[in-house]
């Protein structure tokens, strides 16, 4: 029966004692505990969160660099291409022109050539001539030296015309 | 497992061998004895002893010497008026002072009562006992291990926990998230640090009282007084922070038949038991758990001396088994230590919900 029948004395100190300590200790130690624990726990969701978005922006900006990069490879594959056909472009140009300016020449080159062989011909024709009349003179003149030879001629020829 | 089981069981022949020797010599010695009735070993109130109060801190008997430590008496009697006297001068119960002595026998067997003429009365009795001591040690202790803990969250905000402080800081947050938060939810912070100071008052107490040396070793937490004192301030707690929603459940239960509420009021008879039954619950489910660990301890020590009245050797053996015994329980009790706080600080918080709820429907 003892067991079980609550010792008013004890009551009395414990409620007294436990009611000051619960004070106390809500006052110095539970208080302060509890803060700090919040504040920490806060401080280290911030901090999380800070870090996440320190990484999602680093990722943003990782990205970001890839673009810039694979556009500037874009652009110089680019210039790079026309560069090739400009070039390109301009040799089959320059050989289009070299050869026209060629069969020109060619061409030009074949009629000179044609022109100066006429007038060639034609010098040596009219040299001929000149000689050929040269000789003719000289053959004429001797033939016609003396009058006999004249009238020999004369007759010669009077000979070959038949008066009809 | 088998190779230990036949070592205890060479060990306790052994001893039976051994104290078949003794037992010719023993049985002399008792018929000799003319004071063997008073000599001999009575466990049941050696057990209450060890498990009840008492106005001296008793250490250990050896023969005729006696080791204990007087602790005031404080009582106030009408007749007499204040009287604050070491508990030395009762010389261990058997001899009054001032009038005052230390019952033997009848209804108030162990306090102390005054002798008025004929009469024995008892006084206002507020004396400073083995409990009251045993609650003051561990309140120091409690106080000064969370002072420490609390300093050191002031001098190092927002870095991690050390030492003491990181053994602690878990059961901090699980008395504040899983039992506070979850059982009573928004206004949990207003409630949290009664909880915390019963979890830990229980804990610290359960685990002072598995300890067998002085100044531990009182059976605080399985005094009814003191888990009575707690019960109530949870009672209180409820009873005033209660809304509209949980008084109304009581007076008028919703959803209930009219006919059960008038012309007998059934349902609030129950629901008002009900009321009451939650804390005398939590008074009594502390008080057994913890008396009953302390009853099994000192119940198998006993055993050696049982035995040992029988035959020396016997006792011997016997007291292999009871230590082995005895840790096992420790053990468990170090469980039911932590189970017990827990349970009463849960139990607790939840009546605080209950008594805040919102019933916006039925």
């Amino acid at each position: 029966m003892q067991l079980v029948t609550p010792g008013i004395g004890l009551v009395f100190w414990m409620l007294v004692t436990f009611l000051t300590v619960l004070f106390l200790l809500t006052k110095f130690a539970w208080k302060p505990i509890l803060n700090m624990i919040k504040e920490r726990e806060d401080h280290i969701d911030n901090a999380l969160k800070s870090a996440n978005e320190a990484r999602n922006e680093m990722a943003k900006l990782q990205a970001d660099n890839e673009k810039i990069l694979a556009e500037a490879r874009k652009e110089r594959d680019a210039i790079l291409k026309e560069a090739r056909e400009t070039q390109d472009m301009i040799i089959a140009e320059a050989k289009h022109t070299a050869k026209a300016e060629a069969e020109k020449m060619v061409k030009a080159a074949q009629s000179a050539i044609e022109s100066e062989k006429n007038a060639a011909l034609a010098s040596i024709k009219q040299q001929i001539v000149q000689l050929s009349i040269e000789v003719a003179e000289n053959v004429l003149r001797k033939e016609l030296s003396s009058e006999t030879k004249q009238s020999g001629l004369m007759n010669d020829m009077l000979k070959d015309i038949k008066l009809n | 497992m088998f190779t230990k089981g036949l070592g205890l069981l060479t060990a306790l022949l052994f001893t039976l061998s051994v104290s078949a020797q003794h037992e010719h010599a023993t049985v002399m010695h008792a018929n000799d004895s003319t004071e063997s009735h008073e000599q001999k070993f009575a466990p049941g109130p050696f057990i209450m002893d060890h498990i009840g109060d008492a106005y001296e801190w008793h250490i250990l008997d050896q023969g005729d010497f006696h080791l204990s430590v007087p602790l005031p008496v404080i009582v106030y009697s009408q007749s007499s008026g204040l009287n604050v006297f070491m508990s030395s001068h009762f010389h261990h119960g058997h001899e009054s002072y001032k009038g005052f002595s230390i019952a033997h026998d009848g209804d108030h067997k162990g306090k102390v009562v005054e002798l008025v003429g004929d009469e024995e009365i008892v006084p206002l009795d507020l004396s400073i006992t083995k409990n009251v001591v045993s609650l003051f040690v561990s309140v120091i202790i409690l106080m000064w291990i969370f002072f420490s803990i609390a300093a050191r969250y002031k001098a190092n905000p927002k870095s991690s926990p050390k030492g003491l402080q990181s053994l602690l800081e878990p059961l901090i947050m699980f008395v504040r998230d899983d039992i506070a938060k979850a059982s009573i939810g928004h206004h949990y912070m207003k409630f949290t640090p009664y909880l915390l100071t019963i979890f830990f008052f229980i804990f610290f107490n359960n685990l002072m009282g598995l300890i067998p040396i002085f100044p531990f070793g009182a059976n605080l937490t399985g005094n009814i007084a003191v888990t009575m004192v707690l019960a109530v301030l949870t009672f209180l707690i409820t009873t005033f922070v209660g809304n509209k929603a949980y008084w109304t459940h009581i007076i008028n239960a919703p959803g209930v038949p009219w006919w059960l509420k008038f012309p007998v009021p059934l349902m609030p008879v129950v629901e008002l038991m009900g009321v009451l039954t939650k804390p005398f619950v939590l008074m009594v489910r502390l008080f057994a758990n913890i008396t009953a660990g302390h009853i099994i301890a000192l119940g198998f020590f006993s055993l050696i001396f049982i035995f040992g009245e029988i035959n020396v050797g016997l006792g011997y053996g016997v007291s292999i088994l009871s230590v082995a015994f005895t840790i096992f329980m420790t053990m468990l009790e170090l469980l039911v230590a932590l189970i017990q706080a827990y349970v009463f600080t849960l139990l607790s918080a939840l009546y605080f919900g209950m008594a805040m709820e919102e019933h916006h429907e039925h």
